[in-house]
């Protein structure tokens, strides 16, 4: 099959314009004809489902959650980017295309990038008319900050609550279609799969999780908003709830999936402690605005961090990169906390922590400037940790955080099952290899504010599709197949939680898979994770029934697909041999330890297709194209 | 220091809405004090399901305290006896070895009870749908910076809108009103002047949509302000009523 990516002719700069121009239009009248699926409510979810509703299509949205308002995107922190150039440091759509495609290490597409970048600025605009409440200058105007990976302030926050104030705005505007009608709101149910008529995405099966019934929705089209899988590794900072099994029912009906290898390790986490813990905490980014990174010069120096000199601290980030100093991309910044601690320099009881120290910072502005900045942060880690850091350098270490791998979508944001559309982390499409600090809530909702609202109309309206109810054969064989495994999971009767398993599978990645990777750990992960699922469907315990509540048989269900979306994630990462982005592959490293990639052969993006539960999938490749940047060894020298 | 502690807990376990429901004793053993309160239910819950028992329903996701998924009353505090924290920001460190720690739901009539600890705040979207938010569709909106907005406003706004939304203001006030919760809405939006057009409407609908859903009034016990995770301030309380009072003297809309 060839994946056509259907990227417009013509300029970089004039694409997104001329397509929009092309796409077929819905009259208003008949946008009401239509009804869309949107399964998810996070930035991606809630902005779709709300501006589709504006347009005047009927919309049907779903959540995990008891509400739209807490999805996981309300935890981000740190910001958004804009390309709006406020500061006058020299920002502009281009240069916020060029940063992404080079902080995604050259492994996106260039179309897609260049548009994310134009439309960022419409996203600031609207969310200021929606109320959010940016942070700002004493003129009354918007303030900035900086993030990895960047030279210039293009950075919109809300102090460290940037995700929840977009998450609310997007909310807000979900309310008002749904107070208006255009949107029905489906709280508490679980996707467990979807439903494919004549090639086409129809409809969905969900389960509703108080009353364990499970619901057949037909539509038009369906959007999944779903986000991402980084809780593949147990300990992430996702919520406890985010999972791939949307995704990854998708897969198994024909959608590719692109890039499962890319997943991003965050370097600034509160570090793991003792083993009953059951998810970590991320520490924004924008500390490394005035934080400085260091570790003890020596091996194995255990003083407290306030009785090591200054002629004794190694501050490896401004060393190594002194022109992005601090504010280096996210997986480098990690790669290199690993290779001091790695070195035996790391701090903390574990030895698996380095400092992030505001010493430097309040001495120079004050402590009042600095908590104005990041208060809530701090008080969070210290809510957590029990230790002060105004006083004390705050102890730092990676930690699963994000995903760039996803649902492989076109330039519509189509999967290659018509009629799926995918949206913000679920898709695979602007990040490359690594994602950059404030680009997730951007991509967010460009998908679902910018993108979707004309895409999906050019769909809807160039295609024909027979009339369905759900009634139709292919619901009623959803539903029994959805129902069988509920029943086989609530029947193994074995000895060992699934959360146990789940620990278990956890270890096994972040060990072999994690942030960096070499063939022998690959095999002999993927190995071990077979061996796991085999144990999972004989030994696990599920308690409880079918028609209740259950929470046992929710995590279950996502762990049965964990278990299987992990070996296509080990597998992809061993089928790339090259480093580049979050994938750090050892045999491929310059003489700096950088990562190394190989454009002759991996200048591609990798899509996998299910080919049956007892058969290798597929593995597609999609050639990226770069007009209009030079692929360079990434520096931040 | 980290150390390990025994503790017992007391918990509201119940079926389902129609179903009676009561008190059940389980032990808590070799808890790591690093560890935080719904890691310490996790530990019970894995033991309650490898001794072929039900384990306690209970409702989160982030785990770090703005999703505002979490929540129980604990010893008869809203989220626990620390100030300013969420559930499951609440640790171990803040209980002693041999300590009972009585463990039940939000209470209220316009938050009726699913199972266990988890209780049904639909009510709090159908207030916000009443109208908390500003009435604009994507792609008409001017410069972002075509209307300035004075720091101070924009961080009294954003003091508002800190609010996560978990019900702990209803589930402490003794008449279980929801007013911090929908004055957190209105203030944010009443402060700023994109929100300034609706103020009025908006003050009227979602007042008149929380008494229609059962919820109290407000009798200023503050109880809901000394429980908020958020620390959300009754001012905004006070900036609801001028609102209200200023919708009622002067709006066209009734």
């Amino acid at each position: 099959m060839h994946l056509d990516s259907k990227i417009p002719s013509g300029p970089l700069a004039e694409k997104w314009d001329k397509h929009r121009f092309e796409l077929k239009l819905v009259n208003p009248a008949n946008k009401r004809k239509f009804n869309i699926i949107v399964v998810g409510t996070g930035l991606a979810g809630g902005s779709a489902a709300a501006s589709l509703g504006e347009l005047g299509y009927y919309v049907k949205n779903f959540c995990i959650q008891d509400s739209p308002r807490r999805a996981h995107s309300i935890a981000a922190q740190g910001g958004i980017n804009a390309a709006k150039n406020y500061q006058n440091d020299g920002d502009s759509i281009r240069r916020l295309f060029y940063d992404t495609i080079k902080g995604g290490d050259f492994r996106s597409r260039e179309a897609n990038v260049y548009r994310l970048a134009q439309v960022s600025n419409h996203i600031i605009d609207h969310c200021v008319a929606q109320g959010i409440p940016f942070a700002r200058e004493y003129g009354g105007l918007l303030a900035n900050r900086s993030f990895g990976g960047a030279q210039v302030s293009r950075t919109f926050y809300a102090r460290g609550q940037t995700g929840q104030q977009l998450l609310l705005g997007a909310y807000s505007s979900l309310m008002r279609q749904v107070a208006a009608g255009q949107v029905s709101m489906f709280p508490r149910r679980e996707m467990l799969d979807i439903v494919v008529i004549n090639g086409q995405a129809r409809g969905i099966v969900v389960r509703n999780l108080v009353t364990g019934e499970i619901e057949s929705h037909g539509a038009d089209a369906v959007v999944l908003c779903t986000g991402g899988y980084a809780n593949v590794f147990y300990l992430s900072t996702n919520a406890m709830a985010s999972n791939v099994s949307a995704n990854f029912r998708a897969y198994k009906k024909g959608a590719f999936f692109a890039n499962p290898c890319y997943t991003q390790i965050h370097p600034t986490c509160i570090p793991v402690h003792g083993t009953s813990q059951s998810k970590l905490t991320l520490m924004s980014e924008s500390l490394r605005n005035d934080g400085r990174v260091w570790v003890p010069k020596t091996p194995g120096d255990k003083r407290p961090p306030n009785q090591i000199p200054e002629s004794e601290r190694d501050y490896y980030l401004e060393e190594k990169y002194p022109s992005f100093g601090n504010l280096v991309p996210r997986d480098v910044a990690s790669r290199n906390a690993k290779a001091q601690c790695d070195m035996g320099k790391g701090v903390g009881e574990t030895g698996f922590a380095v400092y992030l120290d505001f010493a430097d910072a309040i001495k120079r502005d004050g402590k009042e400037v600095i908590e104005q900045k990041y208060g809530n942060l701090f008080q969070m880690y210290e809510k957590i940790t029990a230790s002060n850091p105004y006083e004390t350098p705050m102890m730092i270490y990676p930690a699963s955080h994000y995903v760039m791998g996803g649902l492989w979508v076109d330039y519509n944001l189509m999967s290659t099952l018509d009629g799926l559309f995918v949206m913000g982390e679920a898709n695979f499409s602007d990040h490359g290899a690594n994602r950059l600090g404030a680009s997730a809530l951007m991509q967010g909702l460009a998908d679902g504010y910018f993108v979707i609202p004309y895409t999906i109309g050019g769909y809807l309206s160039g295609t024909s599709r027979p009339e369905i109810t759900t009634d139709h054969p292919a619901f009623t064989e959803a539903i029994r197949y959805a129902t069988e495994r509920t029943q086989k999971l609530l029947s193994i009767n074995g000895k060992r939680t699934v959360d146990d398993i789940h620990r278990e599978l956890g270890h096994i990645l972040w060990e072999y898979c994690g942030m960096s990777r070499n063939d022998e750990g690959l095999l002999k992960a993927r190995t071990m994770i077979r061996e796991l699922r085999e144990e999972f469907w004989e030994n696990a315990v599920v308690p409880g029934s079918s028609q209740d509540f259950n929470q046992s048989l929710e995590r279950a269900g996502r762990v049965a697909d964990f278990l299987e979306f992990a070996e296509l994630l080990v597998m992809d990462a061993f089928e790339r041999k090259e480093s580049c982005g979050g994938h750090f592959n050892e045999a491929y490293q310059t003489e700096e330890q950088e990562a190394m990639r190989d454009d002759e052969n991996f200048c591609h993006v990798a899509a996998w297709e299910h080919k049956g539960d007892d058969t290798d999938p597929e593995l597609h490749k999609e050639p990226l194209v770069f007009e209009n940047v030079e692929l360079t060894q990434r520096s931040y020298k | 220091m980290t150390k390990n502690i025994n503790v017992t807990l007391k918990v509201w376990r119940q079926k389902g809405p129609h179903v009676k429901g009561g008190f059940e004793t389980y032990p808590a053993t070799d808890i790591s004090t690093d560890m935080s309160f719904l890691e310490m239910i996790d530990c019970v819950n894995e033991q309650l399901t490898l001794d072929g028992k039900e384990p306690i329903a209970f409702d989160h996701d982030c785990r770090e305290g703005i999703c505002g998924m979490c929540g129980a009353v604990i010893n008869g505090r809203c989220h626990g006896q620390e100030k300013g924290t969420t559930l499951c920001q609440l640790h171990m460190r803040h209980f002693s070895n041999g300590d009972t720690i009585v463990i039940e739901p939000w209470r209220a009539t316009a938050f009726p009870m699913v199972k266990d600890l988890v209780v049904d705040r639909s009510a709090f979207d159908q207030i916000i749908l009443a109208g908390g938010y500003i009435s604009v569709n994507t792609g008409g909106a001017p410069d972002a910076n075509s209307i300035p907005i004075a720091q101070e406003i924009a961080e009294l706004a954003m003091d508002a809108a800190a609010c996560i939304g978990c019900g702990a203001c209803v589930a402490a006030c003794p008449n279980a009103s929801a007013m911090l919760f929908t004055s957190a809405k209105i203030s944010q939006l009443a402060l700023l002047p994109q929100g300034k057009p609706e103020a009025t409407s908006r003050a009227l609908a979602m007042v008149n949509k929380m008494d229609e859903l059962c919820f109290g009034n407000c009798s200023n016990e503050r109880e809901c302000e000394a429980e908020c995770p958020k620390e959300i301030s009754i001012s905004n309380i006070a900036r609801l009523n001028r609102e209200f009072v200023k919708a009622g003297l002067v709006s066209v809309v009734k």
